[in-house]
């Protein structure tokens, strides 16, 4: 019978109740005393130098406070970014900065170039409106390849070029990648895109900035992922504000999907004004500043190849990958095609040489940083659509092909650097092929067939690094911060619990999951535990959700400060029971001494420990309340197999996706209905970015994609029934829960499965079409067979 | 949005007296108007909403003729429009639910959206859209994208809908609007058949006169298969290239004659 309460019980989410009750506080939500509003000034071109500001009609029109132009920030620092990457030469990569407001020129539409802050937001914006700004326009770069052409114009005139960095992996491999390929009996190359993806959050991120002149305090309520990352990039490297004058909270966030991670100018601009003017600022991005302000996913044109050797043995893999900065370097934007993409080229198969190749590039376009999976799905997209090209060049079956090259024995050391701690990449292809019933797909094919349909048959794998961490790991790869994790257990002496956790809750459950884990550890009921997060006042230094982490760091962070709340429990139990310490069990919420009948609640020991008449205190302190810091030993590798069934309309290129399946290995899991909810989740983004959307820009930098009305989110009638299963699953070997994140999984897993299905499809209608870009659309899909 | 007063008339008249204010604009559901005055790409000084006129809402059959308020919801003409089935169909298609109980034909009518799927309707129906001062027959008064016969001030109050023999609209969707990238309505009446196209042309709602020759003379699918719809003005964009959109008229009318039979 599954469980139902502590971990492996679906408890439902306790959070929901707010948020399907419309009685969540978002920072939207909070409107302080005497708030102002700012409303940006954007550049509606690509690229230009700025001539000149005219603010002189706007300041004297009706509610404007002040008008702040890039002048004012000048003194100001550039917003950091968070990740350095070395070169192939040994070299840093070129970092250009990057100002809160436009310093002499605009690099990409929606660049702020001057912000008006008004009494209220229809004065702001009448006010921004009256602002003549005068540039003149430059040549502006979108394509990359074009953007590194000897003369192309800059987006930076202090750098080099607009290469950020050119980044070999593992550059001493090249030489012997490149004979292997050179002596292969087989190579299958592919060229693809992966396409340009905004996050779009339900929720627009808002700022307001809030600056207490009397004890000289900021507060910044942001919609982050991370409150203490924001407080570490803006006080210390852009407004020079210690730690303990700077608060920042997260309240409810309304998604993230990484967009949210990030540092932006608009949280560094309120607080700033907010100080200038002693009074709260507020902004509120509209939808249409979101796709324009919002950082970028994805943006990779990649060239991948792929040998063999007689027997069908991978022998190497090399890729040669355009990755598109923006015009900017955004928080963690370095580290998305390098070491969250190169680290994971080996997938789930045991090629002996790999090489990689990234060329990052600055375009006129906006800062394209991590979108969930974040590098790799990159990966994943290019490994496994090169291996189903490959299956089909040699007329071998795709599972087969990929069986007979699996990795099965763990731990496994890459050649890519990683060493992954367990998995079992045969079991969760068995349990793929059973829940998709994939032996019953050639009926199904003629089912499709006798209504002039084409169906097709695509699966794959991956492999993905979670649990973002290891320190000293990140640090040797350029990260320019701790990624560890940290949690407060404070016991109350009533016996209830909060919880103060560093990672952050926008959509995960962590309210409801978290405390399913304290209370499995001690017994008690899960309702007995609260969780605290969002607000760097209230939690330690912990870094936040992103890669799949929050769980496997930051829970992982959790036990180990509820083990010490434990330890110390036992020490009071064993004085109130006149026993030894070694002695004392705690089970179901009660210590007692093994081997007798004494024992006490849970409750009696949290009360001794604030009330402690009868308590030991030359040997323990009271009270109950513990903090850990947890840095974990490697990342975590989620694992699994997707399949996926389309229909494809040959009269029209349309296509349905009419079955899918994911068979996931995410180590031991805490809350069932959250991880399918997860997946779930995850598989319509992933479909997304293969059937429907796409950020498109034209040769002048417009993006032409840049509301709802082009730009195609998916909607619940475009996706199918999903199947999925986390049944096969081994446990991380080194965080003490053996969990391994779920998040991401489901966005990186989904779009090759959806491709090779695709690319199936036609096959079977007698069109060999090698590859589509993403997304297939209906009009793509259709000139592709038609071409 | 800039400022602007509202003014909620209980009659055509009133409305008609309120629009002749200078720059005021009518307001049907708003499921356009609305967003284009919160871009702040529209600045009337007034808006006249026309959802407190009772007289044009609803839905009314006149002998064969299938008579539809100005302000009658797309949700209303997809419930209670079944005795012209495809002019139904239709409706309960236009957007999502909350543009559904909003926009009016009326107001879809007067915006003539090259993307909108009521003027297929009406094109295709030979209707006449009655307004506070005369009818117009479908064929005067599509006049080019976003354009039409009507004049300033002018006020859809009802359209008439001669029921056909047979009829059937076919959308195929634009994946992110939901627009129509094409759309062809077919219907076939005694005096013959005719086929308009939405969502292709730059020019807005037409009819494909070549389709409607051969199937008014033998309506079946396969009178359309020697034909060829020219890529010629249609329009280009990121969701579809004439050529494409060429190909879909085809297969779309193809589509909505077999669904007549």
């Amino acid at each position: 019978m599954p469980k139902d309460h502590g971990i492996g019980a679906s408890s439902k989410r306790r959070e929901d109740v707010r948020f399907l009750t419309g009685t969540g506080r978002y920072t939207d939500d909070i409107n302080l005393q005497g708030q102002a509003y700012v409303h940006f000034v954007r550049s509606d071109v690509a690229h230009g130098t700025i001539n000149s500001i005219d603010t002189s009609e706007a300041e004297n029109m009706p509610g404007v406070v002040r008008i702040f132009t890039g002048a004012d920030f000048a003194a100001v620092g550039s917003i950091p970014c968070g990740w350095q990457v070395t070169d192939r030469f040994g070299e840093a990569m070129q970092e250009p900065a990057h100002p809160v407001l436009a310093q002499g020129k605009v690099r990409h539409v929606g660049d702020p170039i001057a912000a008006v802050v008004a009494e209220t937001k229809e004065q702001a914006r009448d006010a921004a409106e009256a602002i003549v700004v005068d540039i003149d326009e430059l040549p502006a770069v979108v394509n990359m390849k074009e953007a590194l052409a000897d003369g192309a114009p800059k987006v930076h005139d202090d750098l080099k070029s607009n290469l950020c960095y050119d980044w070999g992996f593992v550059e001493d491999n090249k030489a012997a990648v490149d004979e292997a390929i050179k002596n292969a009996a087989h190579v299958t190359t592919l060229e693809l895109v992966n396409n340009r993806l905004v996050a779009n959050p339900m929720e627009p991120r808002v700022a307001v900035g809030d600056y207490g002149f009397a004890n000289d305090e900021s507060t910044l309520y942001t919609t982050s992922q991370n409150p203490h990352v924001i407080r570490l990039l803006m006080g210390a490297f852009v407004l020079n504000i210690p730690e303990h004058k700077l608060r920042v909270v997260a309240p409810d966030v309304g998604g993230g999907f990484g967009t949210k991670i990030f540092h932006y100018a608009e949280e560094a601009f309120v607080t700033f004004a907010s100080r200038a003017l002693r009074r709260p600022v507020k902004w509120t991005s509209t939808r249409s500043e979101a796709f324009m302000s919002d950082a970028h996913g994805r943006d990779h044109v990649t060239k991948i190849e792929l040998a063999l050797d007689a027997d069908n043995n991978f022998t190497a893999v090399r890729t040669e990958t355009y990755a598109n900065m923006g015009a900017y370097l955004s928080t963690f934007a370095p580290s998305v095609p390098t070491w969250l993409h190169g680290t994971l080229m080996a997938g789930n198969y045991k090629t002996p040489l790999i090489y990689v190749n990234v060329k990052a590039v600055f375009t006129n376009t906006v800062p394209v940083d991590a979108y969930r999976g974040a590098g790799r799905p990159e990966a994943t997209f290019q490994l496994e659509r090169v291996i189903d090209k490959a299956a089909r060049e040699l007329g071998v079956d795709p599972i087969a092909l990929r069986r007979q090259n699996f990795i099965s024995e763990f731990p496994y050391a890459t050649p890519v650097a990683v060493e992954y701690d367990t998995g079992d990449y045969t079991a969760t292809m068995d349990k793929l092929e059973e829940i998709m019933d994939l032996s019953g797909f050639e009926a199904r094919r003629k089912e499709s067939e006798a209504k002039g349909k084409w169906r097709g048959l695509g699966v794959n794998c991956y492999i993905e690094a979670c649990g973002i961490a290891p320190s000293n790991l990140v640090g040797q790869l350029g990260a320019r911060a701790g990624l560890y994790d940290a949690a407060t257990v404070r016991v109350n002496a009533t016996g209830s619990i909060s919880v103060m956790v560093g990672a952050h809750s926008h959509g995960q459950g962590h309210e409801t999951t978290f405390p399913q884990v304290i209370a499995e550890m001690i017994g008690i009921d899960e309702s007995q535990v609260d969780i605290v997060h969002g607000d760097t006042s209230k939690i330690p230094f912990g870094m936040g959700t992103y890669g799949s982490r929050s769980l496997a760091v930051c829970g992982s962070a959790m036990v180990r400060a509820a083990e010490k709340v434990i330890n110390k429990a036992k020490k009071i139990a064993a004085h109130l029971l006149e026993a030894s310490e070694a002695d004392i069990e705690l089970k179901d919420g009660k210590f007692s001494v093994a081997g007798t009948d004494k024992e006490c609640a849970w409750g009696d020991v949290t009360l001794a420990a604030y009330v402690p008449h009868n308590y030991p205190l030359e040997d323990i302190e009271p009270g109950l309340e513990e903090t850990a810091f947890y840095d974990p030993a490697n990342f975590t590798y989620p694992s699994g197999a997707y399949a996926c069934e389309v229909e494809v309309d040959p009269d029209t290129g349309k296509v349905t996706i009419e079955k899918f399946a994911a068979a996931d290995d995410f180590g031991n899991v805490v809350n069932p209905m959250i991880v399918e909810g997860q997946v779930h989740g995850g598989i319509a983004q992933g479909i997304g970015q293969a059937m429907l959307e796409g950020a498109v820009y034209d040769a002048e930098g417009q993006l032409l994609s840049a509301s709802y009305m082009d730009y195609a989110m998916p909607r619940a009638d475009d996706l199918p029934f999903y199947i999925v299963d986390h049944s096969c699953a081994t446990p991380c070997t080194h965080n003490p829960l053996g969990v391994k994140g779920c998040g991401e999984a489901g966005a990186i897993g989904s779009p090759p499965a959806v491709v090779n299905a695709v690319i199936d499809a036609l096959a079977s209608g007698g069109k060999n079409v090698p590859h589509i870009d993403m997304p297939l659309t209906p009009h793509r899909v259709w000139k592709a067979m038609n071409a | 949005m800039y400022a602007f007063d509202v003014t909620r008339p209980k009659t055509v008249d009133e409305a008609v007296a309120a629009l002749s204010q200078e720059d005021a604009q009518a307001l049907g559901g708003g499921q356009t108007l609305i967003p284009t005055l919160k871009q702040r790409l529209a600045s009337p000084s007034a808006l006249v909403s026309l959802t407190g006129i009772e007289d044009m809402k609803g839905v009314c059959q006149d002998g064969d003729t299938l008579v539809i308020g100005g302000g009658t919801t797309h949700g209303t003409v997809a419930s209670e429009g079944g005795a012209y089935p495809a002019l139904a169909a239709l409706a309960s298609n236009i957007g999502d639910p909350a543009v559904r109980n909003r926009g009016t034909i009326g107001g879809s009518l007067a915006n003539n959206d090259p993307s909108a799927c009521y003027p297929s309707a009406a094109l295709a129906s030979n209707a006449t859209i009655v307004t506070n001062s005369r009818e117009i027959a479908a064929d005067d008064y599509f006049q080019g994208l976003f354009t039409t016969a009507l004049d300033e001030g002018e006020i859809i109050t009802s359209v008439r809908f001669p029921i056909p023999q047979a009829a059937n609209y076919q959308k195929f969707v634009q994946p992110a609007s939901r627009f129509a990238l094409v759309g062809v309505f077919v219907s076939k009446h005694a005096d013959g058949v005719r086929v308009a196209v939405t969502g292709a042309s730059e020019d807005g709602v037409f009819r494909w006169s070549d389709a409607e020759d051969a199937l008014s003379g033998n309506f079946s699918p396969d009178a359309v298969d020697g034909l060829t719809a020219s890529a010629d003005g249609l329009m280009t964009d990121l969701h579809g290239d004439a050529e494409y959109r060429a190909h879909l008229i085809k297969v779309l009318t193809k589509r909505a004659v077999a669904a007549c039979q």
